[in-house]
């Protein structure tokens, strides 16, 4: 993979190498061992591991206290686990898939959203909900999802989407440390990918953007696994000699507006890839978010966006990989920006 | 339960051309499951898969009094709910492939698995999503004078949901056709029942909804198709829901990713002594339905079907790329 790492660890030059999942189990480790409070719930992350494997042994390491297997029950589950935020534990709840987290929204969006707000300020629901998402699998339409703009729609919410294994673990470790509820999508696709992981306990910041790639023609927002698909797009445009700056989104709430209307000022042109669907998506809100501001002035193409096929993701393997952007259809979209063919 | 000359109820109340079928279609569910496992493990279906192995008896008896009138809703767990209900191998094979020629035009694969014209209303994704539309299949039932019912398969683990509780009680208030099936196989991918559970069987959440449980074993044919019996006629008279537990295991991992290390070796190899359709077929000769030669033909034809069935699917064409946006919304509404 070639991304650039994280400007605030680079000096960690001796970096070990993990997976993501590797960097996610790393980083829930070392707030067990810090923070007696902080415990894990979901579904069959104890002996079996996740669903991803994401929990492999922690709960050889930490008991079944403190990984606890819940029935499947995702609106109970998920319930106890914010009433819990409220009173003193930190629990970590591992969707299984990010689609169940629908049977559990009253929880998420009603409750642990809200309450601080309700309650003028006196109550907290620091809850980290893990969330396995996107599609590629082949597991069809209810188990391959991109909903992260859902819930980019609620206050009270943080919503994270980690595009390497530096960022997987420093996220998971922030959103502990952070006194409100956080949501983090993990793309299932990019559990066993590796890099760079520096030791111990970092933060990534939430709510800060990436340049991952410097370019002068063209600006592309993309989180998660449509980053890795932009970069490599990227490579190829360069080989045209078009130069294309490439942003990871890494938060989508809070949305870190200073970089990307810094990239557009600079570029004049815009194309936002994400993996939910299109229409009503996070490309919406960055455009806009552009369209309302002085950055406005400096475009010289139209916005494009990019995201997925307006239907829910199929099965058939082909249909399913024509349903969401990839390199070439990235790439195609970038030359029609720069030739301002829109 | 016997009669005076030991005959299992299944033997005195169906034909003997009804029981040749229901072997018949119990071995089709064991080999299309094999074929499919196979045909995975040569990269000819995408995705994941969870196997009914080892509990093809509780499917088949749940089916034997139903018409394609009457509806099902189904589980992950679906490939023998579906081909119990009557549906075809060679259209499943396909849908499993990807292809146009598939129940579901290849947009739905194993967990979606359906064939509404034989009133399968669907595999389900979702753990407990089928519970809810189970009573309104039945609440339309009742509603348009029809005498059908629905059958509402799912297992131990979906009892733990929401959507398992609220579908009970609105059953049981509003009086509806629709028997629950629960599969209990022990297990809810790694979690056993005595994790998850309150009670040790499923059935007794049936009186916190006022509606009649029963436990049976779920291997034994005979026994599974006499409370489906019971209850059917129960919904047919009007009476409303009933809950129905199947004790069985499923042979296979939970899905193709199960490294299997919640069960024990012993454990699995003690359930596949107790083989359902071993068990069924030696009843069928025991009672004189069929002789040896006869079961074995049975067995054989199964083979054959399984055989022309992945052949359909590997010759059927797949969907056209252009049509991603195809069955989003009804085709005339646009
Ligand atoms: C709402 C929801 N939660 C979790 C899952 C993941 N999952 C799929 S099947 C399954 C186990 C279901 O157990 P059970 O109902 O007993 O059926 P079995 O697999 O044993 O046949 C789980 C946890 C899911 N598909 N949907
Ligand atoms: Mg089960």
């Amino acid at each position: 993979m070639n991304v650039q790492s994280n400007p605030v660890t680079a000096s960690d030059t001796n970096a070990r190498v993990l997976s993501y999942a590797e960097a996610i189990r790393e980083a829930m480790a070392i707030a067990m061992q810090a923070d007696p409070t902080v415990i894990l719930m979901g579904e069959d992350i104890g002996v079996y591991g996740g669903a991803f494997q994401v929990t492999l042994d922690l709960i050889d390491r930490f008991g079944p206290e403190r990984v606890m297997d819940t029935p499947i029950s995702e609106l109970g589950g998920a319930g106890v686990a914010v009433g819990a935020a409220l009173t003193g534990l930190k629990p970590i709840f591992e969707f299984q898939f990010s689609d169940f987290a629908m049977l559990a929204m009253e929880q998420i969006v009603n409750q642990a959203a809200k309450l601080r707000y309700m309650l003028g300020g006196e109550a907290a629901v620091p809850v980290v909900f893990r969330m396995p998402s996107g599609s590629g699998t082949g597991a069809a339409a209810q188990h391959s999802q991109s909903i992260e703009a859902w819930f980019g729609h609620v206050p009270g919410l943080k919503v994270l989407q980690p595009s390497t294994p530096e960022d997987a673990k420093g996220m998971l470790l922030a959103a502990l440390a952070d006194p409100d509820p956080v949501m983090i999508f993990e793309h299932k696709l990019l559990y066993k990918t590796k890099g760079h992981v520096p030791e111990g306990s970092y933060l990534t910041p939430i709510g800060k953007a990436l340049v991952r790639r410097t370019g002068s023609d063209l600006t592309i927002v993309a989180g998660s696994i449509m980053l890795h698909r932009a970069l490599e797009a990227a490579e190829k445009l360069a080989t045209d000699g078009i130069n294309v700056e490439v942003i990871d989104l890494r938060s989508i709430r809070p949305i870190d507006r200073d970089t990307i209307l810094t990239s557009v000022r600079k570029t004049g042109k815009l194309l936002v890839v994400y993996e939910g669907v299109k229409a009503y998506g996070v490309g919406a809100e960055i455009s806009a978010m552009v369209a309302e501001s002085d950055a406005f002035d400096y475009l010289d193409a139209p916005i494009l966006r990019l995201g997925a096929a307006d239907a829910p993701v199929p099965y058939n393997p082909d249909l399913e990989r024509a349903s969401v952007p990839q390199v070439d259809t990235i790439e195609a979209a970038a030359r029609r920006l720069v030739r301002r063919e829109v | 339960m016997m009669d005076a000359d030991n005959r299992p109820f299944a033997i005195r109340h169906y034909s003997p051309a009804q029981l040749r079928e229901a072997l018949k279609r119990m071995y089709l569910i064991r080999r299309f499951e094999e074929g499919a496992e196979d045909s995975y493990t040569r990269g000819m279906i995408h995705g994941t898969m969870h196997l009914s192995i080892g509990q093809e008896a509780s499917a088949m008896a749940t089916c034997m009094e139903l018409t394609d009138d009457d509806k099902i809703t189904s589980n992950h767990r679906g490939h023998g709910h579906c081909i119990a209900k009557g549906a075809d191998v060679g259209r499943m094979f396909a849908e499993f492939f990807g292809k146009e020629t598939g129940y579901c035009h290849g947009r739905g694969g194993s967990m979606h698995i359906a064939d509404v014209k034989t009133g399968n209303l669907g595999a389900n994704g979702i753990v407990g999503g089928g519970l809810p539309i189970a009573v309104g299949a039945a609440l339309s039932a009742k509603r348009l004078g029809k005498s059908d019912v629905t059958v509402c398969f799912f297992g131990d683990g979906a009892n733990n949901e929401g959507a398992f509780h609220e579908s009970l009680n609105i059953a049981s208030v509003w009086k509806l056709p629709v028997i629950f099936v629960c599969e209990n196989n022990g297990y809810g991918m790694s979690t056993s029942t005595a994790r998850s559970t309150a009670v040790p069987h499923i059935a007794q959440r049936a009186a916190a909804y006022a509606m009649p449980g029963t436990t049976v074993d779920g291997n034994d044919f005979s026994a599974v198709s006499e409370a489906l019996h019971i209850a059917i006629a129960r919904a047919r008279a009007g009476d409303g829901p009933s809950l129905v537990e199947n004790l069985t295991y499923r042979w296979r991992g939970h899905s193709k990713s199960d490294r299997n290390r919640y069960r024990t070796k012993e454990e699995i190899e003690a359930w596949m002594a107790k083989d359902p359709i071993a068990r069924f077929r030696a009843e069928l000769i025991a009672h004189g339905v069929l002789d040896e030669a006869g079961a074995d033909a049975i067995a054989s034809q199964a083979v054959a079907d399984v055989q022309k069935g992945i052949e359909f699917a590997k010759a059927s064409a797949a969907p056209d790329l252009s049509e991603v946006t195809r069955y989003v919304y009804a085709e005339a509404a646009l």
